[in-house]
């Protein structure tokens, strides 16, 4: 009998094996093979993804992964982007602090994502970590320019510094003159979050001017467009730039000066920023644009003839964030221009107005589907569609792997037929077989989610707003999408049966999201008992659900599968099955 | 007794002291289900700028929807009320044969040369010069706007200060319409 290939592979080798298997569902499976497998991989895991910090708590995590370098957490439900989860939720970071602090000195990347974080969990950050290397706080909230002055001033060896899109609280402390003299290893700084007072612009010229790696920086809008060409100057190996270009009226000396300063960076590849932009302006950019691959003109109201123009300068582009004001006639352009587009996303410049500010339709997303062959990944906006265009962009783009439609009124029909847009919609599943990601908007009924339960099988994350008849919808999804792990549902009339039908399945998801549902308080409970490895939260705050009478449905819902148990720090308006008051944050 | 009350004059209903308009029904929209709608901080309050027009009754506001984020809202609501520290003087404009409308800011212009300029830019349109006597005769376009009043008036007509307090909308007419505004 040969001997097990297994057993004959010394701890050492094995190890080194694993050591190029870098994704996290790979070396999840490499632990699962067998025992002795299991207790080498845990010793030299070093990266550690947690899509719901309140899946498993740091010091199970610490447990098994003893010897950890780098974690990604993310906190608060995605609805939290939308206003829809109340202040004081939760997600908050410093016990997680708090625990790697002691256990892993050696840690050198931070990466959260709704978040709280605090100053204080920032001291400790800077403290702890001698080595540290990265920090990325991607819409977090809870600190100061103060936590950051700490981190500026501790972190000798930070490479990376990312605040996208984070709530920083100035507390006019000048952070960036924190970071010593004798610093000069930033690789990657983005800041454009901030306030304009919170930057000071001597103190980041020095910066810039003594960080030869520097790759990627992305300034706040208050950079006037003088110092933005310095700084282009300071640092023409720039690959990624983002800055305002704001000014009242074009001034040639001005303008001559930018132009020069882009002239010379060439490695630039990413442009974003783009706040108050002058159109005359533009051309200035228009030497770097044929390398350009990533555009972020979503902040820029620059209207469809000039969008052209630079869109036409692209042929590179592989990523395109705009407002609608790009119209139809923009997108057309795109597709004959831009043949290695990927990515699209269009954002709407007036969203709260009943009448379209633009001439944006469905025929733009469907010129692009047509004239650009690698398009993958789709958000898109806007105030009418139609199944014919969305059955032609299925058709068309059948390697769509993200597929995100807003039409911005809710139950707007198919402007020719009156129909809803079940086939529409039915079309993008059945031949985008990759699918992973999918939001659907317009009038719809529970025949889309017969389609989504029978084709999606790669799905993993669906966004449902506004839709369907009745429990069957929720019944289809969640008996029919094998790979769901995030569904977030918003005022659609499903309720009890479904959830409770399929409740099983909500353990093998990372969460469900439902709001102005129609779910009983009572089924939470009853979930809740069958389900122990689920946390079953329900957000209201009108009061205790218990005192309302039994029909009433809940608010909010928020159920999650977790190995922690319930969390310890639930605000008043946050009920569970459990009356226990020690489970609530003291306040 | 009641008479002596003047129960009319205590009453609450939408509309200025003085109107006497019905109160408004919110006509339901065909197909469409009951929101849970919540008006959130951020809705445009229906002044009478709404019971003028044909289109649909004003809207409410649903929280949470459209699906934009936080971050954006605020880049783009930010930009709108930081013209000259103060917030800004939106209002539509509108062109007659364009499908959509274009909202301007009239804080940031001067003088009614430099409106008409940037319309003219905006639009791709010529305006021409006016003139006290002839309006906009001899263009393709005159450019009108609704006063507070609800009357439609040829832009130039009224000095410049004047015009930017009462200005609701402006309205672009395709110059054969616009000749019966003439001054008088």
């Amino acid at each position: 009998m040969p001997k097990r290939l297994a057993s004959s592979l010394s701890d050492e080798v094995l190890e080194h094996v694993f050591s190029f298997i870098q994704s996290e569902k790979d070396r999840n499976v490499v632990s699962a093979v067998c025992k002795s497998w299991y207790e080498i991989e845990r010793w030299c895991r070093r990266k550690i993804f947690v899509g719901n910090c309140y899946a498993v708590s740091p010091e199970m995590v610490i447990r098994r992964f003893p010897q950890v370098r780098s974690i990604e957490l993310k906190g608060k439900p995605h609805f939290t982007d939308f206003n829809l989860v109340p202040d004081g939720w939760g997600g908050y970071v410093l016990p997680w602090i708090t625990e790697m602090a002691g256990a892993y000195p050696w840690l050198d990347e931070i990466r959260l994502k709704r978040m709280v974080v605090t100053d204080e969990s920032l001291e400790l950050i800077a403290k702890s970590f001698k080595d540290f290397k990265v920090l990325v706080l991607a819409s977090c909230e809870g600190f100061s320019t103060d936590g950051l002055a700490a981190i500026a001033a501790s972190c000798k060896n930070l490479r990376e510094l990312d605040l996208r899109e984070s709530e920083v609280d100035d507390s006019s402390v000048h952070w960036l003159s924190h970071f010593p003299e004798t610093y000069t290893s930033m690789v990657s700084l983005n800041i454009s979050c901030l306030g304009s007072g919170e930057v000071s612009f001597s103190a980041l010229e020095r910066l810039v001017s003594r960080c030869p790696n520097l790759r990627s920086l992305k300034l706040n809008r208050a950079v006037p467009l003088d110092k933005t060409a310095n700084i282009l100057r300071l640092a023409p190996q720039l690959v990624e730039f983002s800055a305002c270009t704001y000014s009242a009226e074009l001034r040639s000396d001005v303008f001559s000066n930018l132009a020069g300063a882009f002239s010379n960076c060439k490695e630039l590849r990413s442009l974003s920023g783009f706040w108050d932009v002058v159109p005359d302006y533009l051309p200035a950019i228009y030497s770097v644009c044929s390398r350009l691959t990533s555009l972020n003109l979503s902040y820029a109201t620059i209207l469809s003839p000039d969008l052209i123009k630079l869109v036409s300068h692209c042929p590179s582009l592989q990523r395109l964030l705009v407002l609608d004001y790009i119209e139809d006639s923009g997108l057309e352009a795109l597709a004959s221009n831009c043949k290695d587009l990927q990515e699209l996303r269009v954002f709407p410049s007036d969203p709260f107005d009943a009448e379209p500010n633009a001439s944006l339709t469905e025929q733009g997303l469907v010129a692009v589907s047509l004239g650009c062959p690698k398009l993958q990944s789709v958000l898109y906006f806007c105030r009418r569609m139609s199944n014919a265009a969305l059955v032609t962009i299925a058709q068309n783009r059948p390697n769509l792997n993200r597929f995100r439609l807003c039409i911005i009124e809710p139950n707007t029909a198919d402007y020719l037929t009156g129909e809803p847009f079940d086939v529409g919609f039915g079309a993008i599943v059945e031949h985008c077989k990759a699918l992973i990601r999918l939001s659907l908007s317009g009038l719809l009924t529970d025949c889309v989610f017969e389609y989504i339960g029978k084709y999606a099988k790669k799905l993993e994350m669906l966004s449902v707003a506004f839709a369907g008849d009745s429990d069957l919808g929720l019944h289809h999804v969640l008996s029919g999408c094998e790979s769901l792990r995030k569904l977030e549902i918003r005022d659609c009339p499903f309720g009890d049966k479904a959830l409770l039908t399929n409740a099983a399945k909500l353990e093998t998801m990372q969460s469900l999201w439902m709001s102005s549902c129609s779910v009983s308080f009572e089924a939470c409970k009853l979930l809740s008992q069958k389900m122990p490895r689920l946390n079953v939260e329900v957000i209201d705050e009108r009061g205790p659900p218990d005192s309302r009478p039994e029909n009433c449905t809940v608010d909010k819902l928020y159920i999650y599968r977790s190995v922690a148990g319930p969390r310890f720090d639930m605000p008043p308006f946050v009920w569970t099955k459990d009356e226990d008051l020690a489970l609530r944050l003291s306040p | 007794m009641e008479n002596d009350l003047n129960l009319k004059a205590t009453e609450l209903r939408l509309g200025l002291p003085g109107s006497d308009e019905p109160e408004r029904q919110m006509i339901p929209r065909p197909n469409k289900r009951t929101l849970s709608d919540i008006v959130s901080e951020g809705s445009r309050s229906t002044t009478e700028e709404d019971h003028q027009d044909t289109a649909p009754p004003a809207k409410v506001q649903i929280v949470g929807w459209p699906p934009v984020r936080s971050y954006r809202k605020n880049c783009l609501q930010g930009k709108k009320d930081e013209v000259e520290g103060g917030t800004g003087m939106y209002v539509k404009v509108s062109v007659d044969g364009a499908p959509y409308l274009r909202k301007i800011d009239l804080k940031v212009y001067r003088s009614y040369p430099q409106l008409l300029l940037a319309l003219e830019n905006m639009f791709k349109l010529t305006i021409g010069a006016y003139s006290e006597r002839e309006g906009y005769n001899g263009s393709d376009y005159a450019p009108t706007y609704e006063d507070r009043d609800g009357d439609w008036m040829l832009v130039g007509d009224v000095p410049w200060e004047m015009f930017i307090s009462s200005c609701k909308r402006l309205r672009i007419m395709k110059g054969s319409e616009a000749r019966g505004l003439g001054c008088v």
